[in-house]
Formats: structure tokens, C-alpha cells, sequence
């Protein structure tokens, strides 16, 4: 064609179709944000709008690393952003109250943010080196468990339920693509069930009271649930069609708690409707839908694990979410990756993305790795 | 089995497609879930949210007044001004306070109680700064508006009743809803300010009725409280008017003739039971209340001798003493005893080796005689002739000891002893009674009111209305009726010989005849009584002495005595004897009825003497409370 003759190479040779459905969902963030604000591109949409352009530049730029350049940094930056994490608790504790970020001056990093993609990158890693064989045996698990436990462990002392989750989900599935006998993840789940009052007597006083308010919103209407019982009023007064953009009461007259970020989503059905909800739900269904083809199509076995823990990995976001948002799940503190303001969910959601593009980019190039 | 690469991949894409499955399972519970809130629970969240995003600033509904049977109101509402205050509105609360308190003189309590409810108040709900502000204050407020954002001049209502304490105990009074009674209706009108219950008397029990539908202005407001705009207001609807059996200028007289004795009047239409004067006296002034009643006020009240916050109309228990001896004749005749047949009275009667005393010699008395000269040795002897058993179920058909279906807060009914009721009381709390069984000497007690039988004021009033007409009328307070009520049943000579028997109490010879009606053809007929307040002890005999231990005077009646339509009793606590100081005050009531300007006349005469009118003498009173509240606040202070 001649359109494809007139584009130059590097262009064309982008995957375009995600590109679209990307902006096309973080247009939606705009457009809802832009209402959250009461109908203003301040002080959300123009600054979000802005962050994912960046971020975007930066995961079409991570498209063109190559996989063995990936491999190599793995370890280094697992270990890393463990230190990272380490040090945010030590402050934390030094400066006497909860903290989740390092503040290097020009930028304030969330180290566990970083650990999401990583935490799948260093399995993916671990279980290529892993020789075939070993794949039934006890060194395929606890080095694997150990990985996904240390900070694991340190971004739930923060407290941080909703990310801790994330990086645990993220990391068994990993485990799980890997071939690790199915008996451990069955048995495992058992035991989880088995443990959950423990947990729960470990858990903080908000953290409990998310749990139990999760369970019976209706009983702390005023209390603490009342983001649910606000966020439901939200999407169920909205109807098939919705109330018309800007007409949302719920999330203009401030009855919606955080209606621009983790419930972002209620604010865009109040207006939206079901249709609008659908929609957006069906936009994160075939980006996911492009990740786990990548990982079809991978050929190598760190290729095939990463894709798809990378994919994972927005799966949960979006789906941690929106069962939070729906009161299906306790509210944890996720937001919608790309719809709900703020910079770390549309960071690490374009990292995963740059490098899942890095990936499908060598899937078509001629040269083979192995 | 060896583990190769090629296993690896197989098993690879065997899980994703199960992570895959997963996803879209997990894809399709968000959806429905998102279709479950969006549609099938729709109609509900669209209710929440509008609930949300509506308010309503109520304004309360006014009134309904209470009208007398001729249409007359007893209690209505007044305009008057008030000050509220919408805490979110305000910009400088302290200022705001200063000047306000500096305009409408408030008190340091009332500006510390405003700030406790500036706290505690959500969003747009409004706070009272002051009510029945008077015009020049309230025009000093609205004239600094401007500078006072948030404040909230409006016209309000306060409850009035034009006769004041005549319709205290009637009508009751209403005030500010208390926290109990607001957790029970959880109605939040009722914690709007300015707006009143029915706290006592038929302001309370027909609340519902005169409360009405509150309306208001419906406003959008955020979850703040902030107002985004004013929607369609919603009209309030006042409450019904209630009419009551009542004649007002019946019972402002009857209370105004009571004039500073501590005591009760009620009187019956006794053909249909419709009560037209129910009056306790003396009696709180309803208007100090519906204001919020102040604390010295409340203590002169609670502490005065007299009782003014007891309606002794139903709450007050007496002996009857003689005036249920009418009632004892009907029972005697249904008994066999001829009316005709004559006993001697020596001055007493002879039980056993006891000696029951007669008030005098009446010498040889018939059922007629008895009743004029109110003979105890008549009544004793034949009393203990029949037994009380037989006497006391027409007690009873007579509305003795009877509870009636009033809308009333509470009435006490008394008792109407027999052997049964004494064989139960006994088994309940032996300590209390020597003895098990019904004695002769019971009866003989209570064949002349005294001992067991204790009844309240109204009970006689509906016993001499049955026995007037023969008919089984219910005392009733609301709506006036036409239509009599249905005959009792009683053999038409057995109540002619009663009712004889009472028109010679006052026309006779009999001990009422001080109280015959100045009018031409109409006759009073009664029965005067006298009930001891506590037993004969040595020389003593009630009829000296401190007032406290003196005997109450009671009297009931009916009149005309031919076709009678108004029946009723008059108690005079400690007023020594019923033909001294109940009979005269029925006998003015009665007058009224039938001649306003002798009544009245006469009325003047004692007011005079009494020192003014019922309104002049509670304005002295209102005056004396206001100067020792000042006093006591005065001593607070220092």
C-alpha cells in the first residue's frame, strides 16, 4: 500500500492496534477525570494527560531493548528495589510513621511499584535457568517462594494490603505457568483458607475493619463503609445509560469518596452507564487478550513466563479494582491502571507494556535467539 | 519419567489456557456484577442517590388547633418571630455569636448550648438562636444581616391558649421534642427547631392528629452541607382541627369560680356523656410552658401545696363519703327493699358491741329522708341487711371504679370493694388486711364511702349523669354529640325514688338547701359528701385544724329535676364539707348554664374578694415567678 510506503519503517513497524486501545482507555481516564474535576481540565486531566504521553514515549522506547539486555538487568534490579524497600521501612521507622516512598529531590519513587513487573521478570528468569528436569523438585520452589516472599513481606509492613496482593498474585502465576505440580497449588490454596483467621488476627485495626466492612457494608454506612456503600449508590443509580457526562450527583456533589482515583471507575459509570462500564472493561479485555497472545507466541521460555506474569499483573490491577469498586473485594487501595489519577499506576502499567512490546517486536524479527 | 524442554512447552500452553480461563471467568463475574448494581438493582441506588443529593429544609407544619364544641378555640397558634442560624453559612462564628448575643440578649447557658448545636449540626440543618423574639430585637437582627451571613430571621409559631391555666390540665401543653422521643420516632422534624409536641393532656395524645405534614424547601446540597441550588419546595400541610365535647366559657367559668380552692369540677351532658367542663384546679398556665418553662417556675409548682401540676379530675383518688348513697338506694330497691320502709336513728347504729356513728339524730327516716338528711344509720342498717355483694356490682353498672375510654395521658380508677376483691388482695399481700373475709363492718364502711371505695371525680359525675337520665353514657371528650345514650335498664321507680331523694337534698329540708339555683323552674338536685382525710383520732374530727388534715368536701348533681340534661361533681379538697363548700360552686356552674349575667354577677362578688379575676391573679402570679427567677439567678451569680 501506499500509506505503508510513505510511513517510515520504525513506525510502522509498532503495534499499533495496542497503542490505540491504550490511549483509547487513558482517553476515557481524561474524560472522567475532567468531570471529577466539575468539568476541568484542573488540576487532574491536563496533568494526567501529560503523564501518559511520557510514560507512553518511554514504553515505545523500551520496545526496542532487546530480551538479553532484559535478562541481564533482572537480577541487579530485583536486588535493588529490594534495598529500596528496606530503606523506605527503615526511614519509616526512624521518622515514626507509615512510608512508601523514596524522596530523591526531583522525583518520589515507590519502590514497590517497581516491584510488580520485576517480581515477574526475576521468576520468569529463575525458571529458564532452571533446568527441565528440576521442574518437580523441591530447589523449583523455595528459591521462587523466597523471591516473591522478601519483599512481599516488606511491602505489607508498610502497609500496603492492596500492592502486597499484586505482588503476590503476580508471582504465583508465574510459579503456577512454570509447570510446578498442581497438587502445591491446590494444596496451598487449602492452607490459605485454613491460615485466613490468623491473618486476620494479624492485620492492622483499619485493615480489619476494611475486611469486616467489606463483608456487611450496610452496617458503617457513615463509618468505614461508606466508600463502598457510595461507590455502589454510584454505579447502580447510573442505570443502562448513565446520568449524561458531568451529571454524575454522586461523584459532583462529593457524595463519592476519592471519585478521581481507586474509584475512578464508579464516577465514569455513574455518568457512562453500564454501556460506558462495559466498554471499558472490554478495552482492558483485549489488552490482555495482546499480552497472553505474546506469551503464545513467545519462543523462548523467559519470553513465554514474563509475557505472561507481565499480563497478569494488569490483570490484577484492573480487576483488584474493579471487584474493590463493585464491593466485591475490600477496598485495598488499588487504582484503575490509566483511568484513576496519579503517576505509579500509569508507570508501571507502561513498563509492563514497553516491555511485553520489546518482546512481540523480536517475535517478529528474523533472528532467533536460541 | 524424563522432564524435557519440549514437556515444558506442552505444559506451558496447557496452563495458560487455564490462567486464560480464569481471566474471562473472572472478566464475566465483573460484568454481571456491573449489570446486577446498574439494572436489576437500579431503582433502588437511583432512590440512595437522590436521597444524597435532595434535601429538605423542613419547616414545620403548623398546628392544628383544638376548638370547643361550639367552634370556640382552646388552643390556636400565634405568629411570632425567631432567629435561626445555618451553621455551614456562617463565615466568623465568634463574631457571628458576639453580636448576636449582644441584639438579643441571650444568656451565657443559651450561647454555650448554641455552640454545642453549631457542633453537632450536619450540612444545612439549621440551629435556634432564639424564639418569640420580641419585634424591636428581632428588627435589630434582621437590620445587621449583611454582615452576618447565615443567620436566619423567620417567622415562626408558638402555641396559645386564650384561657390559660382554665384549660391547663384539659389540654396539656407542648414543647421542644426530648432525645427519648426522638430515638423512638427517629422523625428528624422533630428535631427541627421551633418545632413542638404534645407533652401532656390532649396535646399529647392527639398528637398525630394535630401534627400535620411538614414541607419545606428542597435544596441540592454536596456532602458537605454546601448548598449547589434550591429545588421546588414542598408545601406543608397543617395539622386537623380537633373539636372537643368541651364548652369553653363553661369550663373558663367553672375554673374561675374554683376560684384559690384546691379542687376539681366536671360536668356531663347526661344524655350523651359528652363532657363539657373537666377543670383542676388550680392549674399551671399551658402558654409558660409552650414557651420552655423556667426552673423557678417549674420548682413553685412541683413544691405548692395545692398541686396545680395534678389533674384531680382523673388522677386524684377520693372516699366518696355520703354522695354515693344515691347509688346505695338504686342497689337497695333492686335488692327488695321497699323505699317506703322506715328505720330509727338514734344517732347511730348498733354492730355487735361496736357503735357506728349517724351525724345526728335523724329520728325515723324512709329511703327519701335518708338520702335529704344524708342518715348514716339508714344506710348502715340496710346495707348490712343486703351485703355489700349485692350493693356493689351497681357501683360498678353506675361508673364506679370504672376506667374510661378517654383520650386521656392517665386516669386512676379507684376501687369498688366486695368479698372477692378482698379474698385477692388479702392472698396478694396479707400484711396488708387483718383479715381474708368481707366483715359487716366493711360493709358498713362502705355503705357510707368510707373504708375500701376510693373513686376519682369524674367516676361520680358519670354516676349521678346515669342515675339523671337512666341512661349508660360514656364520658367523651371529642366531637359533640346529639344522639342519648342507651338506657342502663333500671326500673324507672327505683330511680324516681333516688332522684327524689337528691331533690329534696337541696329543695327540702336537706343538707344542700343553702344551693338551691336562683332560677325560675329549674331545680338542682345532689347529694353532698364529706370524705375524711385521715381517721378520727381523739377530738379531733377534720372539721379544725391545719388545712392539710381538713376533710374534703364533695358534691354531685344533675339538673333540671324534671327531663335532666346536665349532671355533675365537684370536689373541694379540704373544704370541710360538701354542703359548705362543693354544693355552692355547682350550684354558680349550673347558673351559668342557664343564666350567664347572675352568674357572673355573683362570680364578681367573690372575685373581689378574692383579689381579681383568674387571668389578673395568674398575670400577679407570672410577675411573682419572674422576680424570684430574677432573685435566684441574682444568688447564682454571686
Amino acid at each position: 500500500m501506499i500509506l505503508s510506503a510513505i510511513i517510515p519503517q520504525p513506525l510502522a513497524k509498532l503495534p499499533w492496534r495496542l497503542i490505540f486501545l491504550v490511549a483509547g482507555i487513558a482517553g476515557i481516564g481524561i474524560i472522567t477525570l475532567f468531570s471529577a474535576a466539575g468539568g476541568s481540565m484542573q488540576p487532574w486531566a491536563a496533568k494526567q494527560g501529560l503523564t501518559f504521553l511520557f510514560f507512553l514515549t518511554v514504553a515505545i522506547g523500551m520496545s526496542w531493548i532487546r530480551e538479553s539486555t532484559i535478562k541481564s538487568l533482572v537480577f541487579p534490579a530485583y536486588a535493588a528495589i529490594v534495598v529500596m524497600l528496606v530503606v523506605v521501612e527503615v526511614m519509616g521507622f526512624v521518622g515514626k510513621g507509615a512510608q512508601r516512598w523514596l524522596d530523591l529531590g526531583f522525583i518520589r519513587l515507590q519502590p514497590s511499584e517497581f516491584m510488580k513487573p520485576c517480581i515477574v521478570l526475576v521468576l520468569a528468569r529463575f525458571y529458564e535457568l532452571l533446568p527441565a528436569g528440576a521442574i518437580r523438585q523441591w530447589r523449583a520452589i523455595w528459591p521462587a517462594a523466597l523471591l516473591i516472599g522478601v519483599p512481599w513481606f516488606l511491602i505489607l509492613v508498610q502497609p500496603d494490603l492492596g500492592t502486597a496482593t499484586m505482588v503476590l498474585l503476580s508471582g504465583l502465576t508465574v510459579m503456577f505457568l512454570a509447570g510446578l505440580p498442581m497438587w502445591l497449588f491446590l494444596g496451598g490454596g487449602g492452607v490459605i483458607a485454613a491460615a485466613l483467621p490468623i491473618v486476620y488476627s494479624m492485620m492492622h485495626e483499619y485493615q480489619r475493619k476494611r475486611v469486616l466492612t467489606f463483608l456487611d457494608p450496610e452496617s458503617d454506612p457513615l463509618g468505614a463503609g461508606y466508600h463502598i456503600t457510595q461507590s455502589k449508590i454510584a454505579i447502580g443509580s447510573g442505570g443502562i445509560w448513565g446520568k449524561g457526562y458531568l451529571q454524575g450527583s454522586q461523584s459532583h456533589l462529593d457524595y463519592l469518596p476519592e471519585g478521581h482515583t481507586d474509584f475512578v471507575f464508579a464516577t465514569m459509570v455513574e455518568e457512562w452507564g453500564l454501556v460506558g462500564g462495559i466498554l471499558l472493561i472490554l478495552a482492558f479485555a483485549a489488552v490482555v487478550r495482546w499480552g497472553m497472545n505474546v506469551a503464545r507466541n513467545a519462543r523462548s521460555r523467559f519470553a513465554q513466563l514474563s509475557a505472561a506474569g507481565l499480563t497478569a499483573t494488569i490483570f490484577f490491577y484492573v480487576t483488584i479494582n474493579l471487584m474493590m469498586v463493585m464491593g466485591l473485594a475490600p477496598v485495598v487501595g488499588v487504582p484503575l491502571p490509566l483511568v484513576s489519577w496519579g503517576g505509579s499506576a500509569v508507570m508501571t502499567i507502561m513498563i509492563c507494556l514497553g516491555i511485553l512490546m520489546a518482546l512481540e517486536r523480536q517475535q517478529r524479527t528474523k533472528s532467533t535467539l536460541s | 519419567v524424563r522432564l524435557t524442554a519440549a514437556h515444558q512447552s506442552l505444559a506451558f500452553s496447557r496452563r495458560m489456557l487455564l490462567v486464560g480461563g480464569a481471566q474471562v471467568a473472572l472478566g464475566g463475574l465483573l460484568v454481571g456484577r456491573l449489570g446486577y448494581l446498574a439494572v436489576s438493582q437500579n431503582e433502588y441506588y437511583k432512590l440512595q442517590a437522590e436521597d444524597n443529593r435532595v434535601q429538605l429544609i423542613i419547616v414545620p407544619p403548623r398546628r392544628g388547633w383544638i376548638v370547643d364544641r361550639h367552634n370556640k378555640p382552646i388552643a390556636i397558634n400565634r405568629s411570632d418571630f425567631r432567629i435561626d442560624l445555618i451553621p455551614e453559612q456562617v463565615e466568623d462564628p465568634k463574631r457571628t455569636l458576639q453580636v448576636l448575643a449582644q441584639l438579643l440578649e441571650l444568656g451565657p447557658d443559651e450561647v454555650d448550648r448554641i455552640i454545642r448545636e453549631m457542633k453537632a449540626a450536619r450540612g444545612y440543618k439549621p440551629v435556634q438562636v432564639a424564639e418569640n423574639v420580641p419585634y424591636e430585637r428581632y428588627a435589630a437582627v434582621t437590620v445587621r444581616l449583611p454582615e452576618l451571613p447565615g443567620v436566619q430571621p423567620m417567622r415562626g409559631f408558638s402555641r396559645f391558649y386564650p384561657a390559660g391555666p382554665a384549660v391547663g390540665h384539659l389540654v396539656g401543653y407542648v414543647g421542644a421534642a426530648s432525645a427519648a422521643e426522638y430515638e423512638k420516632e427517629k422523625n428528624p422534624l422533630l428535631i427541627t427547631p421551633g418545632f413542638k409536641i404534645g407533652k401532656e393532656g390532649l396535646e399529647e395524645t392527639l398528637e398525630q392528629r394535630l401534627r400535620g405534614q411538614p414541607g419545606g424547601q428542597r435544596v441540592e446540597l454536596t456532602a458537605r452541607g454546601k448548598l449547589v441550588r434550591e429545588l421546588e419546595p414542598k408545601p406543608d400541610r397543617s395539622g386537623n382541627t380537633v373539636q372537643l365535647s368541651i364548652d369553653a366559657e363553661l369550663q373558663e367559668f367553672a375554673a374561675r369560680r374554683l376560684g384559690e380552692e384546691s379542687g376539681s369540677c366536671v360536668v356531663l351532658d347526661c344524655m350523651t356523656g359528652d363532657i363539657l367542663a373537666m377543670v383542676s384546679m388550680p392549674a399551671y398556665d399551658p402558654n409558660s410552658f409552650s414557651d420552655g418553662i423556667g426552673r423557678t417556675e417549674w420548682r413553685l409548682l412541683s413544691e405548692d401545696l395545692r398541686k396545680p401540676l395534678l389533674n384531680k379530675v382523673l388522677n386524684s383518688l377520693y372516699p366518696p363519703g355520703s354522695t354515693i348513697k344515691p347509688m346505695n338506694a338504686i342497689a337497695l330497691q333492686a335488692a327488695g327493699i321497699d323505699p317506703a320502709e322506715t328505720i330509727h336513728c338514734p344517732g347511730g347504729y348498733a354492730l355487735g358491741n361496736r357503735f357506728f356513728r349517724c351525724l345526728g339524730r335523724h329520728g325515723t327516716v324512709n329511703m327519701r329522708r335518708a338520702i335529704a338528711k344524708s342518715c348514716n344509720t339508714y344506710f348502715y342498717a340496710m346495707g348490712n341487711r343486703v351485703g355489700y355483694d349485692r350493693i356493689a356490682p351497681f357501683a360498678r353498672q353506675l361508673g364506679l371504679g370504672q376506667k374510661f375510654d378517654l383520650p386521656v395521658v392517665s386516669q386512676s380508677f379507684g376501687t369498688v370493694p366486695d368479698s372477692k376483691w378482698k379474698l385477692a388482695r388479702y392472698q396478694k399481700n396479707p400484711k396488708l388486711i387483718e383479715r381474708p373475709d368481707w366483715t359487716a363492718s366493711d360493709t358498713l364502711n362502705a355503705s357510707i364511702g368510707q373504708g375500701w371505695l376510693i373513686l376519682n371525680p369524674l367516676q361520680l359525675a358519670v354516676m349521678a349523669g346515669r342515675i339523671a337520665s337512666g341512661r349508660d353514657i360514656q364520658p367523651r371528650l371529642l366531637g359533640a354529640h346529639q344522639r342519648p345514650a342507651p338506657l342502663l335498664g333500671l326500673p324507672p321507680e327505683h330511680l324516681d325514688a333516688t332522684r327524689g331523694g337528691m331533690w329534696e337534698v337541696v329543695n327540702g329540708d336537706g343538707t344542700a338547701g343553702a344551693s338551691r339555683l336562683p332560677l325560675d323552674g329549674i331545680e338542682m338536685c345532689g347529694k353532698t359528701g364529706t370524705a375524711q382525710v385521715r381517721r378520727i383520732t381523739g377530738g379531733q374530727r377534720g372539721q379544725s385544724g391545719d388545712w392539710r388534715y381538713r376533710d374534703h368536701g364533695l358534691f354531685v348533681f344533675f339538673a333540671p329535676y324534671v327531663n335532666p340534661r346536665y349532671a355533675g361533681a365537684v370536689v373541694i379538697e379540704h373544704g370541710l364539707g360538701g354542703a359548705r363548700a362543693a354544693a355552692p360552686v355547682a350550684k354558680d356552674v349550673l347558673t351559668f348554664l342557664y343564666d350567664r349575667d347572675k352568674a357572673m354577677a355573683s362570680l364578681g362578688a367573690l372575685e373581689t374578694q378574692w383579689g381579681g379575676t383568674l387571668a389578673e391573679r395568674n398575670a400577679r402570679r407570672s410577675e411573682a415567678v419572674a422576680a424570684a427567677a430574677a432573685a435566684a439567678l441574682a444568688q447564682n451569680r454571686v
